[in-house]
Protein backbone atom coordinates (compact mmCIF):
# COMPACT_ATOMS: atom_id res chain seq x y z
CA UNK A 1 0.00 0.00 0.00
CA UNK A 2 1.43 3.81 -1.23
CA UNK A 3 1.46 6.22 1.59
CA UNK A 4 -0.71 9.35 0.37
CA UNK A 5 0.91 12.91 1.65
CA UNK A 6 -2.24 14.58 2.06
CA UNK A 7 -0.67 17.95 2.93
CA UNK A 8 1.18 17.82 -0.97
CA UNK A 9 -2.72 16.88 -2.52
CA UNK A 10 -3.63 19.61 -0.77
CA UNK A 11 -0.66 22.03 -1.40
CA UNK A 12 -0.88 22.68 1.95
CA UNK A 13 2.62 22.65 4.60
CA UNK A 14 2.35 20.78 7.25
CA UNK A 15 1.78 23.50 9.85
CA UNK A 16 -1.03 25.03 7.99
CA UNK A 17 -4.16 26.41 9.91
CA UNK A 18 -7.72 25.18 9.49
CA UNK A 19 -8.85 28.02 7.55
CA UNK A 20 -5.80 27.76 5.03
CA UNK A 21 -6.90 24.07 4.48
CA UNK A 22 -10.35 24.84 3.72
CA UNK A 23 -9.55 27.43 1.21
CA UNK A 24 -7.34 25.54 -0.27
CA UNK A 25 -9.60 22.50 -0.61
CA UNK A 26 -12.59 24.84 -1.73
CA UNK A 27 -10.08 26.10 -4.56
CA UNK A 28 -8.93 22.43 -5.38
CA UNK A 29 -12.41 21.06 -5.23
CA UNK A 30 -13.73 23.43 -7.82
CA UNK A 31 -10.77 22.96 -10.12
CA UNK A 32 -10.78 19.17 -10.55
CA UNK A 33 -14.64 18.73 -10.08
CA UNK A 34 -15.63 16.29 -12.93
CA UNK A 35 -18.80 17.93 -14.01
CA UNK A 36 -16.46 21.25 -14.30
CA UNK A 37 -12.78 19.54 -15.79
CA UNK A 38 -13.29 17.12 -18.31
CA UNK A 39 -9.91 15.96 -17.86
CA UNK A 40 -9.68 12.16 -17.74
CA UNK A 41 -7.82 12.35 -14.42
CA UNK A 42 -10.05 14.84 -12.93
CA UNK A 43 -12.26 12.85 -11.08
CA UNK A 44 -9.28 10.77 -9.67
CA UNK A 45 -7.81 14.17 -8.54
CA UNK A 46 -11.40 15.03 -6.85
CA UNK A 47 -11.36 12.08 -5.00
CA UNK A 48 -8.19 12.66 -3.56
CA UNK A 49 -8.33 16.19 -2.49
CA UNK A 50 -11.48 15.44 -0.73
CA UNK A 51 -10.10 11.93 1.05
CA UNK A 52 -7.33 14.67 1.64
CA UNK A 53 -9.29 17.26 3.21
CA UNK A 54 -11.68 14.83 5.31
CA UNK A 55 -8.74 14.01 7.18
CA UNK A 56 -7.01 17.13 7.20
CA UNK A 57 -10.10 19.21 8.35
CA UNK A 58 -10.69 17.08 11.45
CA UNK A 59 -8.49 18.20 14.45
CA UNK A 60 -8.57 14.26 15.61
CA UNK A 61 -7.78 12.37 12.24
CA UNK A 62 -5.27 15.15 11.28
CA UNK A 63 -3.62 15.03 15.01
CA UNK A 64 -3.38 11.15 14.40
CA UNK A 65 -1.91 11.35 10.66
CA UNK A 66 0.65 13.64 11.97
CA UNK A 67 1.76 11.23 14.46
CA UNK A 68 3.05 8.50 11.88
CA UNK A 69 5.96 11.53 11.20
CA UNK A 70 6.99 13.95 8.34
CA UNK A 71 9.46 11.38 6.28
CA UNK A 72 7.19 9.40 4.54
CA UNK A 73 7.26 10.08 1.04
CA UNK A 74 3.66 9.77 -1.72
CA UNK A 75 4.01 6.59 -3.08
CA UNK A 76 6.31 5.19 -0.65
CA UNK A 77 5.16 1.29 1.05
CA UNK A 78 3.28 1.68 3.90
CA UNK A 79 1.84 -0.21 6.85
CA UNK A 80 0.11 1.58 9.90
CA UNK A 81 2.18 0.68 13.11
CA UNK A 82 0.96 -1.49 15.73
CA UNK A 83 -1.70 0.82 17.73
CA UNK A 84 -0.68 3.75 15.81
CA UNK A 85 -4.03 5.38 16.60
CA UNK A 86 -3.78 4.19 20.47
CA UNK A 87 -5.03 7.24 22.07
CA UNK A 88 -6.98 8.83 19.48
CA UNK A 89 -10.59 9.53 19.79
CA UNK A 90 -12.67 9.37 16.45
CA UNK A 91 -16.08 10.85 16.11
CA UNK A 92 -16.98 10.56 12.88
CA UNK A 93 -15.60 8.22 10.68
CA UNK A 94 -16.23 8.72 7.14
CA UNK A 95 -17.92 12.09 7.03
CA UNK A 96 -18.44 13.53 3.21
CA UNK A 97 -19.52 11.92 -0.22
CA UNK A 98 -18.82 8.63 -0.67
CA UNK A 99 -16.47 7.40 1.44
CA UNK A 100 -16.52 3.57 -0.14
CA UNK A 101 -14.22 5.55 -2.85
CA UNK A 102 -11.47 6.76 -0.39
CA UNK A 103 -7.78 4.40 -0.89
CA UNK A 104 -6.48 1.72 0.48
CA UNK A 105 -4.14 4.31 2.11
CA UNK A 106 -7.22 6.08 4.24
CA UNK A 107 -8.78 2.37 4.71
CA UNK A 108 -5.94 1.02 6.45
CA UNK A 109 -5.65 4.19 9.01
CA UNK A 110 -9.61 5.26 9.46
CA UNK A 111 -10.96 1.77 8.03
CA UNK A 112 -12.14 0.83 11.38
CA UNK A 113 -14.07 3.37 12.73
CA UNK A 114 -15.87 3.69 9.17
CA UNK A 115 -17.44 0.72 10.03
CA UNK A 116 -18.52 1.48 13.17
CA UNK A 117 -20.33 4.75 11.39
CA UNK A 118 -22.09 2.57 9.16
CA UNK A 119 -23.21 0.30 11.56
CA UNK A 120 -24.78 3.39 13.50
CA UNK A 121 -26.75 4.42 10.09
CA UNK A 122 -27.78 0.86 9.93
CA UNK A 123 -31.13 1.07 11.90
CA UNK A 124 -33.96 -1.21 11.44
CA UNK A 125 -36.77 1.03 9.94
CA UNK A 126 -34.16 2.79 7.90
CA UNK A 127 -35.15 2.87 4.53
CA UNK A 128 -33.49 4.81 1.81
CA UNK A 129 -33.18 4.02 -2.10
CA UNK A 130 -29.89 3.26 -3.64
CA UNK A 131 -27.34 5.39 -4.82
CA UNK A 132 -27.65 5.97 -8.38
CA UNK A 133 -24.04 5.44 -10.70
CA UNK A 134 -22.80 7.20 -13.24
CA UNK A 135 -20.56 5.65 -16.40
CA UNK A 136 -19.13 6.26 -19.56
CA UNK A 137 -19.09 4.04 -22.14
CA UNK A 138 -17.20 4.77 -25.62
CA UNK A 139 -19.09 3.53 -28.90
CA UNK A 140 -18.06 3.34 -32.41
CA UNK A 141 -19.80 5.63 -34.87
CA UNK A 142 -21.47 2.59 -36.87
CA UNK A 143 -23.11 1.42 -33.47
CA UNK A 144 -25.24 4.63 -33.53
CA UNK A 145 -26.31 4.04 -37.02
CA UNK A 146 -27.03 0.06 -36.31
CA UNK A 147 -27.25 -0.28 -32.64
CA UNK A 148 -25.08 -2.47 -30.65
CA UNK A 149 -25.13 -4.78 -27.46
CA UNK A 150 -21.82 -3.77 -25.79
CA UNK A 151 -20.07 -5.16 -23.03
CA UNK A 152 -19.96 -3.10 -19.94
CA UNK A 153 -17.30 -3.64 -16.93
CA UNK A 154 -17.91 -1.80 -13.72
CA UNK A 155 -16.49 -1.73 -10.56
CA UNK A 156 -17.53 -0.08 -7.66
CA UNK A 157 -17.14 -0.07 -4.00
CA UNK A 158 -19.55 -2.14 -1.45
CA UNK A 159 -19.86 -2.85 1.29
CA UNK A 160 -19.66 -6.83 2.29
CA UNK A 161 -21.17 -9.33 5.24
CA UNK A 162 -18.73 -7.94 7.62
CA UNK A 163 -19.08 -4.58 7.01
CA UNK A 164 -15.78 -4.17 4.87
CA UNK A 165 -14.87 -1.73 1.91
CA UNK A 166 -14.42 -4.41 -0.67
CA UNK A 167 -14.29 -3.97 -4.57
CA UNK A 168 -16.45 -5.68 -6.89
CA UNK A 169 -16.64 -6.06 -10.35
CA UNK A 170 -19.25 -6.62 -12.71
CA UNK A 171 -19.93 -7.28 -16.50
CA UNK A 172 -22.92 -5.95 -17.88
CA UNK A 173 -24.49 -6.35 -21.38
CA UNK A 174 -26.11 -3.37 -22.52
CA UNK A 175 -28.38 -2.54 -25.60
CA UNK A 176 -26.99 0.85 -27.24
CA UNK A 177 -30.15 1.70 -29.67
CA UNK A 178 -29.56 3.15 -32.99
CA UNK A 179 -29.67 6.79 -33.15
CA UNK A 180 -27.88 7.65 -30.29
CA UNK A 181 -25.53 10.94 -29.88
CA UNK A 182 -22.63 11.94 -27.90
CA UNK A 183 -23.35 13.00 -24.36
CA UNK A 184 -26.73 11.22 -24.24
CA UNK A 185 -27.49 9.08 -21.05
CA UNK A 186 -29.13 5.32 -21.55
CA UNK A 187 -30.86 4.25 -17.60
CA UNK A 188 -30.78 1.18 -16.98
CA UNK A 189 -33.08 1.47 -13.57
CA UNK A 190 -32.22 -1.30 -10.49
CA UNK A 191 -28.41 -1.34 -11.79
CA UNK A 192 -27.25 0.95 -9.10
CA UNK A 193 -26.65 0.60 -5.44
CA UNK A 194 -28.73 -1.73 -3.36
CA UNK A 195 -31.36 0.80 -0.74
CA UNK A 196 -31.46 0.39 3.04
CA UNK A 197 -34.48 -1.23 4.10
CA UNK A 198 -37.40 -1.33 1.91
CA UNK A 199 -35.57 1.51 -0.11
CA UNK A 200 -35.35 0.34 -3.80
CA UNK A 201 -32.03 -0.27 -5.75
CA UNK A 202 -30.38 2.87 -7.91
CA UNK A 203 -30.52 3.51 -11.40
CA UNK A 204 -27.13 3.39 -13.37
CA UNK A 205 -26.82 6.19 -16.43
CA UNK A 206 -24.23 4.95 -19.15
CA UNK A 207 -23.39 8.49 -20.68
CA UNK A 208 -22.58 7.93 -24.16
CA UNK A 209 -19.52 8.84 -26.21
CA UNK A 210 -17.74 8.57 -29.71
CA UNK A 211 -14.75 6.74 -30.31
CA UNK A 212 -12.57 8.84 -33.00
CA UNK A 213 -12.99 8.18 -36.24
CA UNK A 214 -10.12 8.07 -39.37
CA UNK A 215 -12.49 10.13 -41.17
CA UNK A 216 -15.93 10.64 -39.85
CA UNK A 217 -16.39 13.60 -37.57
CA UNK A 218 -19.52 13.95 -35.09
CA UNK A 219 -21.32 17.16 -33.94
CA UNK A 220 -24.74 16.68 -32.29
CA UNK A 221 -26.20 14.49 -34.99
CA UNK A 222 -24.50 15.63 -37.48
CA UNK A 223 -21.28 13.99 -39.47
CA UNK A 224 -19.28 15.63 -41.49
CA UNK A 225 -16.50 14.14 -44.29
CA UNK A 226 -13.49 15.81 -45.68
CA UNK A 227 -13.93 14.18 -49.17
CA UNK A 228 -10.99 14.57 -51.81
CA UNK A 229 -11.87 15.44 -55.40
CA UNK A 230 -9.84 16.67 -58.73
CA UNK A 231 -8.70 19.77 -60.05
CA UNK A 232 -11.18 18.52 -62.85
CA UNK A 233 -13.93 17.14 -60.85
CA UNK A 234 -14.34 20.35 -59.15
CA UNK A 235 -14.07 22.77 -62.15
CA UNK A 236 -16.58 20.63 -64.53
CA UNK A 237 -18.91 18.60 -62.32
CA UNK A 238 -19.02 15.18 -61.55
CA UNK A 239 -21.08 12.35 -60.29
CA UNK A 240 -18.83 10.66 -57.28
CA UNK A 241 -18.98 7.80 -55.04
CA UNK A 242 -19.17 9.13 -51.30
CA UNK A 243 -18.56 6.86 -48.33
CA UNK A 244 -21.18 6.87 -45.33
CA UNK A 245 -21.24 5.38 -42.25
CA UNK A 246 -24.53 3.19 -44.05
CA UNK A 247 -22.70 2.31 -47.27
CA UNK A 248 -21.15 4.43 -50.41
CA UNK A 249 -23.53 6.68 -51.99
CA UNK A 250 -23.62 8.89 -55.83
CA UNK A 251 -23.43 12.49 -55.05
CA UNK A 252 -23.60 15.31 -57.67
CA UNK A 253 -20.63 17.87 -57.52
CA UNK A 254 -21.45 20.67 -59.18
CA UNK A 255 -18.91 22.50 -61.86
CA UNK A 256 -16.91 25.00 -60.47
CA UNK A 257 -17.00 23.78 -56.69
CA UNK A 258 -14.60 25.36 -54.42
CA UNK A 259 -12.66 23.46 -51.34
CA UNK A 260 -13.71 23.71 -48.30
CA UNK A 261 -17.33 24.33 -48.42
CA UNK A 262 -19.93 21.94 -47.35
CA UNK A 263 -22.37 19.92 -49.40
CA UNK A 264 -25.56 18.48 -47.35
CA UNK A 265 -26.62 14.89 -47.65
CA UNK A 266 -29.84 15.23 -46.23
CA UNK A 267 -30.81 12.54 -43.74
CA UNK A 268 -27.28 10.91 -43.87
CA UNK A 269 -26.11 11.92 -40.39
CA UNK A 270 -26.87 9.83 -37.51
CA UNK A 271 -30.32 8.18 -37.26
CA UNK A 272 -32.19 9.89 -34.38
CA UNK A 273 -35.13 11.66 -34.43
CA UNK A 274 -35.11 13.72 -36.55
CA UNK A 275 -32.28 12.42 -38.23
CA UNK A 276 -28.85 14.29 -38.62
CA UNK A 277 -27.35 14.99 -41.73
CA UNK A 278 -23.91 14.37 -43.60
CA UNK A 279 -21.90 17.33 -44.81
CA UNK A 280 -19.07 16.09 -47.36
CA UNK A 281 -16.50 18.72 -47.36
CA UNK A 282 -14.92 18.71 -50.62
CA UNK A 283 -10.47 18.90 -50.36
CA UNK A 284 -9.49 19.75 -54.09
CA UNK A 285 -5.91 17.96 -54.29
CA UNK A 286 -3.85 18.08 -56.84
CA UNK A 287 -2.08 14.90 -58.93
CA UNK A 288 1.83 15.37 -58.60
CA UNK A 289 3.90 16.84 -61.87
CA UNK A 290 6.43 13.43 -61.62
CA UNK A 291 6.27 12.16 -65.23
CA UNK A 292 6.71 14.24 -68.61
CA UNK A 293 3.48 14.39 -69.88
CA UNK A 294 1.74 15.58 -66.20
CA UNK A 295 4.33 18.44 -66.38
CA UNK A 296 3.23 18.94 -70.15
CA UNK A 297 -0.38 19.43 -68.89
CA UNK A 298 0.72 21.49 -65.91
CA UNK A 299 2.31 23.63 -68.42
CA UNK A 300 -0.29 23.76 -71.48
CA UNK A 301 -2.83 25.08 -68.64
CA UNK A 302 -0.07 27.73 -67.57
CA UNK A 303 0.18 29.30 -71.10
CA UNK A 304 -3.67 28.74 -71.56
CA UNK A 305 -5.40 29.75 -68.24
CA UNK A 306 -3.68 32.88 -67.84
CA UNK A 307 -5.01 32.17 -63.84
CA UNK A 308 -3.96 34.40 -61.38
CA UNK A 309 -5.12 33.42 -58.16
CA UNK A 310 -3.46 36.25 -56.40
CA UNK A 311 -5.40 39.18 -58.53
CA UNK A 312 -7.42 40.08 -55.14
CA UNK A 313 -4.34 40.54 -53.21
CA UNK A 314 -3.27 43.64 -55.55
CA UNK A 315 -0.27 41.11 -57.19
CA UNK B 1 -21.04 -12.75 -16.45
CA UNK B 2 -24.81 -12.18 -16.54
CA UNK B 3 -25.82 -12.79 -20.27
CA UNK B 4 -28.76 -11.33 -20.04
CA UNK B 5 -28.59 -8.29 -22.58
CA UNK B 6 -30.15 -5.11 -20.66
CA UNK B 7 -32.37 -2.67 -22.42
CA UNK B 8 -32.22 0.93 -21.10
CA UNK B 9 -34.20 3.84 -21.26
CA UNK B 10 -32.71 5.99 -24.11
CA UNK B 11 -32.95 9.70 -22.71
CA UNK B 12 -33.32 11.70 -25.46
CA UNK B 13 -35.23 14.53 -27.42
CA UNK B 14 -38.51 12.31 -26.96
CA UNK B 15 -38.32 11.52 -23.21
CA UNK B 16 -40.81 13.27 -21.21
CA UNK B 17 -40.74 13.22 -17.30
CA UNK B 18 -42.94 14.44 -14.89
CA UNK B 19 -41.88 16.79 -11.48
CA UNK B 20 -42.45 13.43 -9.47
CA UNK B 21 -40.10 11.39 -12.05
CA UNK B 22 -37.19 14.23 -11.97
CA UNK B 23 -37.42 13.93 -8.16
CA UNK B 24 -37.61 10.74 -7.46
CA UNK B 25 -34.60 10.00 -10.06
CA UNK B 26 -32.16 12.70 -8.22
CA UNK B 27 -33.96 11.27 -5.27
CA UNK B 28 -34.70 14.96 -4.01
CA UNK B 29 -37.70 16.81 -2.94
CA UNK B 30 -40.40 18.27 -5.17
CA UNK B 31 -39.29 22.04 -3.33
CA UNK B 32 -35.87 21.45 -4.78
CA UNK B 33 -36.46 20.82 -8.05
CA UNK B 34 -39.21 23.42 -8.19
CA UNK B 35 -36.98 26.42 -7.06
CA UNK B 36 -34.46 25.04 -9.93
CA UNK B 37 -37.15 25.80 -12.20
CA UNK B 38 -37.98 29.01 -10.15
CA UNK B 39 -34.28 29.64 -10.74
CA UNK B 40 -34.96 29.26 -14.62
CA UNK B 41 -32.19 26.19 -14.34
CA UNK B 42 -34.95 23.63 -15.60
CA UNK B 43 -37.26 24.94 -18.20
CA UNK B 44 -40.24 21.94 -18.03
CA UNK B 45 -42.86 22.41 -21.10
CA UNK B 46 -46.74 23.37 -19.78
CA UNK B 47 -47.95 26.48 -17.29
CA UNK B 48 -49.02 24.11 -14.46
CA UNK B 49 -46.76 22.82 -11.90
CA UNK B 50 -49.22 19.77 -12.06
CA UNK B 51 -48.24 19.53 -15.90
CA UNK B 52 -44.52 20.15 -15.86
CA UNK B 53 -43.22 18.24 -18.90
CA UNK B 54 -39.23 17.77 -18.36
CA UNK B 55 -36.83 16.79 -21.27
CA UNK B 56 -33.93 14.27 -20.22
CA UNK B 57 -31.99 17.25 -21.31
CA UNK B 58 -33.60 19.36 -17.81
CA UNK B 59 -32.81 15.89 -15.46
CA UNK B 60 -29.29 15.82 -17.05
CA UNK B 61 -28.84 19.18 -15.53
CA UNK B 62 -30.40 18.49 -12.27
CA UNK B 63 -27.96 16.09 -11.43
CA UNK B 64 -25.27 18.20 -12.44
CA UNK B 65 -26.85 21.05 -10.13
CA UNK B 66 -27.46 18.13 -7.53
CA UNK B 67 -23.78 16.92 -7.84
CA UNK B 68 -22.22 20.74 -8.02
CA UNK B 69 -24.85 21.72 -4.65
CA UNK B 70 -23.11 18.74 -2.02
CA UNK B 71 -19.85 18.67 -3.22
CA UNK B 72 -19.07 22.49 -4.06
CA UNK B 73 -21.99 23.93 -1.47
CA UNK B 74 -22.61 26.46 -4.31
CA UNK B 75 -26.22 28.14 -3.40
CA UNK B 76 -29.11 28.26 -6.58
CA UNK B 77 -28.05 31.51 -8.79
CA UNK B 78 -24.28 30.18 -8.51
CA UNK B 79 -25.44 26.85 -9.56
CA UNK B 80 -27.67 28.45 -12.82
CA UNK B 81 -24.66 30.49 -13.87
CA UNK B 82 -21.85 27.85 -13.82
CA UNK B 83 -24.50 25.25 -15.56
CA UNK B 84 -24.90 28.76 -18.55
CA UNK B 85 -20.98 29.32 -18.34
CA UNK B 86 -20.68 25.40 -18.37
CA UNK B 87 -22.71 24.93 -21.62
CA UNK B 88 -21.21 27.61 -23.45
CA UNK B 89 -17.70 26.22 -22.66
CA UNK B 90 -18.96 23.08 -24.51
CA UNK B 91 -20.65 24.80 -27.15
CA UNK B 92 -17.23 26.57 -27.96
CA UNK B 93 -15.17 23.71 -27.34
CA UNK B 94 -16.99 21.53 -30.22
CA UNK B 95 -16.73 24.57 -32.85
CA UNK B 96 -13.13 24.63 -31.63
CA UNK B 97 -12.51 20.95 -32.32
CA UNK B 98 -14.45 21.21 -35.81
CA UNK B 99 -12.41 23.64 -36.81
CA UNK B 100 -9.16 22.20 -35.43
CA UNK B 101 -10.18 19.15 -37.68
CA UNK B 102 -11.04 20.84 -40.36
CA UNK B 103 -7.75 23.19 -40.38
CA UNK B 104 -5.88 19.71 -40.75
Amino acid sequence: MDYKDYYTIMGVARDAKQDEIKRAYKKLARKYHPDVNKADDAEARFKEVGEAYDVLKDPEKRAAYDQLGANWKAGQDFNPPPNWDEGYEFSGGYSDGDGADYSDFFESLFGQQFKQGQGGRQQAGFNARGQDHHAKVSIELMDAYQGATHSITLSAAELDANGQVVTKQRTLKVKIPKGVKKGQRIRLAGQGSAGMGQGGKGDLYLEIDFKAHPFYRVDGHDVYLDLPITPWEAALGASIKVPTPDGPVDMKIPAGTKGGGKMRLKGRGIPSAPPGDLYVVPQITLPAADTEEAKALYQQMEKTLAYNPRSNLGV
Amino acid sequence: MNDKILNGLLLDETTVLSLDEVCQACSSSNEWVIELVQEGVLEPRGQQQTHWQFSARCLQKAHTAMRLQRDLDINLSGIALALDLLDEIDSLKSRLLLLEQTAK
